[in-house]
């Protein structure tokens, strides 16, 4: 089955034409991915290696019957995409795009909410499903078809544990970059839960990094909600207190956000938390073996 | 981005929120000469990005020039927690009948702001939340609505403000929020929000935190960014393009991306070294940012042995390595330098390394090894 994205992904790509957008979507595509179409407003009409560029995205919706939205889209215009993507009837949007003002975000995130649209990122990798479907940045190479669900706030984190899980022989559902920006459109306990209901998977591997309490709250979510094995990681014990978070965001969380208070939340609840991505992917491989 | 003290309150001003008469001063002669023009007696309070300044001394009454020269000279370049005082704001003294708090807040969670209001200000509002929650009232704006008057006064009631203040604290929390939304702060806390003893409803302090992302629409601020740095290599970081925060240690490093860069700060302390600094080299490095990284890195005379971490995935690990090669050729590097190149096109990085011959470089297979290897390289 694997979550978010796979074979039944119509994929069109918000910023197609820019540098960045052709060159990873044109990878999306040579992995197998159904890229149907791109939007860049002006360029209509265009089209990038075979694929039909529209103004508007509601065109790619109606004419290609595009269901996922990926935005690759300069940071300032990256909401308005977002909000378009929604309102033209998508199920699924999942933004590239770092550096987008936070109260842009916000709106995009009430938006997406309201109409009951899959919203992943801001500032993320992007969806993997190997063997399937690949929506994002992540390189595909390092991730094998299999049964470990990976849910993570970092890009190159994830990959290095990839890669040692492939090294070791075990394989991936999917992996989701949820994105480490301060509003992201899903969080640690979406993708829980979807993991949880997923066939194909197994065995979910949490990656997180110091900063909120969205681990804290996978915790319990995770001890109440979650059959399946998790094992987790925690970056960020030897980084300085995030200047982002004041005093006062401590309050509201009830937590000081450090990573040890995280690795303390996750344990108490039974969650393995390895010491090195080394040591998360051996738990991993060891717990899903010991399921066998 | 952190606000100082004073760039907070002319914030606060610039939408209506009263705060006392001040002057900014970035010597003693000129602490003098707004003194002088705000009136005796006047409050000089060093401008620091950091709590609890008045006991470490940076805040001091003054009831004539002769004391305010005395304060002056004390407080600038005095050094609190790490922090040295290079500016001061003078303001006049403000006769306290009562000291609350109050804040405007984004609620990561709930994905809200949120808005709190206690009558027990002046102190750390940590210690209220945990030992009287009650008295910390708190309530959420719904999303794309204002923080209207009515709850303004609702939160004044619910917080016991004094009856007479009620109106003007409402007000204030509503043009808090406004602040909030119009300058992109996703943190605004106000401790202590006094009542002067006119009853007069006043912001003492400000603490104002506002969002990087959104600095391109805010021209004054960014301008305020750019004189931020707090130390030379973070200076010289920003200006050549990139992420770095020095962390005091002996041991560069430098990742590519956060949460990989943070994973390998941990791993070296947990082989018993101390990370100088974190600096994420970012996705896509160029041969040219290696070269940049390596020049701060390098710049930090604590620095005795330095570990490159490289997870190859939009990175190519060749283009890592053609700037490992070209910093050798520009630049003295005189300590041991550990690598580590895993993923894209690590095998062509490698061999070009190996081709290079360079002196003091030692390259190692794994994150965990190569942590290991350049601990013991630094305590060699």
């Amino acid at each position: 089955m694997a979550i978010i994205v796979d074979q039944s992904t119509k994929l069109a790509i918000s910023g197609l034409t820019g540098r960045e957008g052709s060159f990873h979507g044109l990878r999306n595509r040579a992995y197998g991915t159904d890229v149907v179409a791109g939007v860049t407003p002006g360029k209509g009409g265009q089209d990038v290696e075979g694929i039909p560029v529209y103004d508007k995205i509601a065109e790619a919706v109606s004419e290609q019957g595009a269901n996922t939205s990926m935005i690759f889209v300069p940071a300032r215009f990256a909401a308005g995409a977002i909000s378009e993507a929604i309102e033209a009837g998508v199920t699924t949007v999942i933004a590239i795009t770092e550096g987008i003002p936070v109260y842009d975000m916000l709106g995009a995130y009430w938006k997406a909410r309201e109409a009951g649209v899959r919203l992943i990122g801001p500032n993320c990798p992007g969806v993997l499903s190997p063997g399937k479907s690949n929506v994002g940045i992540i390189p595909a190479q390092f991730f094998d078809p299999g049964s470990i669900g990976v849910v993570s706030k970092s890009g190159t984190l994830t990959y290095q544990i990839g890669n040692e899980l492939k090294q070791a022989g075990a394989g991936n559902s999917t992996i989701v970059g949820i994105g480490g920006d301060p509003i992201v459109g899903s969080d640690f306990i979406d993708m829980l839960t979807l993991f949880e209901e997923d066939d194909e998977t197994e065995l979910i591997v949490m990656v997180g990094e110091i900063g909120g309490d969205a681990e804290e709250r996978a915790a319990d979510f995770i001890a109440e909600q979650v059959s399946k094995p998790v094992v987790a990681y925690i970056a960020g014990f030897t980084a300085p207190p995030g200047k982002q978070m004041g005093h006062a965001g401590a309050i509201i969380s009830g937590s000081s956000g450090t990573a040890e208070a995280k690795k303390e939340a996750l344990e108490g609840r039974g969650v393995q938390v390895g010491r090195s991505p080394t040591e998360t992917a051996e738990l991993a491989v060891e717990a899903i073996g010991a399921r066998a | 981005m952190d606000l100082l003290e004073y760039q907070g309150k002319q914030l606060f001003a610039k939408h209506g929120v009263p705060v006392p008469d001040g002057r900014y001063a970035g010597s003693v002669p000129a602490a003098v000469e707004a003194a002088e023009q705000v009136g005796y007696p006047c409050v000089i309070k060093a401008q620091v990005r950091i709590g609890k300044r008045g006991k470490a001394g940076g805040i001091k009454i003054a009831n004539d020039r002769d004391e305010v020269l005395k304060h002056a000279e004390a407080i600038i370049g005095m050094d609190i927690r790490g922090f040295t005082v290079h500016e001061v704001w003078i303001e006049r003294a403000s006769r306290i009948d009562a000291e609350y708090y109050a804040s405007i807040i984004l609620d990561r969670s709930e994905k809200k702001l949120l808005a709190m209001l206690s009558r027990m200000g002046g102190m750390d509002v940590e210690e209220v939340a945990e030992t009287d929650p009650a008295a910390l009232i708190r309530r959420h704006v719904e999303p794309g609505e204002e923080l209207t008057n009515e709850l303004g006064r609702e939160m004044s009631m619910d917080a016991r403000i004094d009856e007479d203040a009620t109106d003007q604290v409402a007000n204030l929390l509503v043009k808090l929020h406004q602040v909030a939304l119009a300058e992109d702060a996703t943190l605004i806390e106000v401790n202590p929000l006094i009542v002067t003893s006119d009853r007069e409803v006043v912001a003492l302090d400000s603490k104002v935190t506002i969002d990087n992302s959104a600095l391109y629409r805010h021209e004054e601020l960014a301008e305020l960014r750019d004189r931020s740095a707090e130390d030379p290599q973070e200076q010289m970081a920003k200006e050549k393009g990139v992420t770095y925060v020095k962390l005091g240690g002996n041991i560069g490093i430098l990742g590519n991306g956060a949460g990989l860069c943070m994973s390998t700060l941990d791993v070296v302390a947990q082989a018993g070294g101390r990370p100088a600094n974190f600096l994420d080299a970012g996705g896509g490095s160029k041969a040219e940012a290696i070269v940049n990284a390596l020049e701060v890195i390098t710049s930090d005379a604590n620095v005795i042995a330095i570990l490159f971490n490289i997870f190859g995935g939009i990175t190519r690990c060749d283009e890592i390595a053609k700037g490992i090669i070209e910093a050798f050729a520009r630049m003295d590097i005189d300590m041991p330098l550990v690598v580590r190149l895993d993923g894209t096109n690590s095998e062509e990085g490698l061999g070009l390394l190996a081709d290079a011959g360079l002196p003091n470089l030692h390259v190692e297979k794994t994150m965990l090894d190569a942590a290991q290897r350049v601990v013991e390289l630094a305590k060699a």
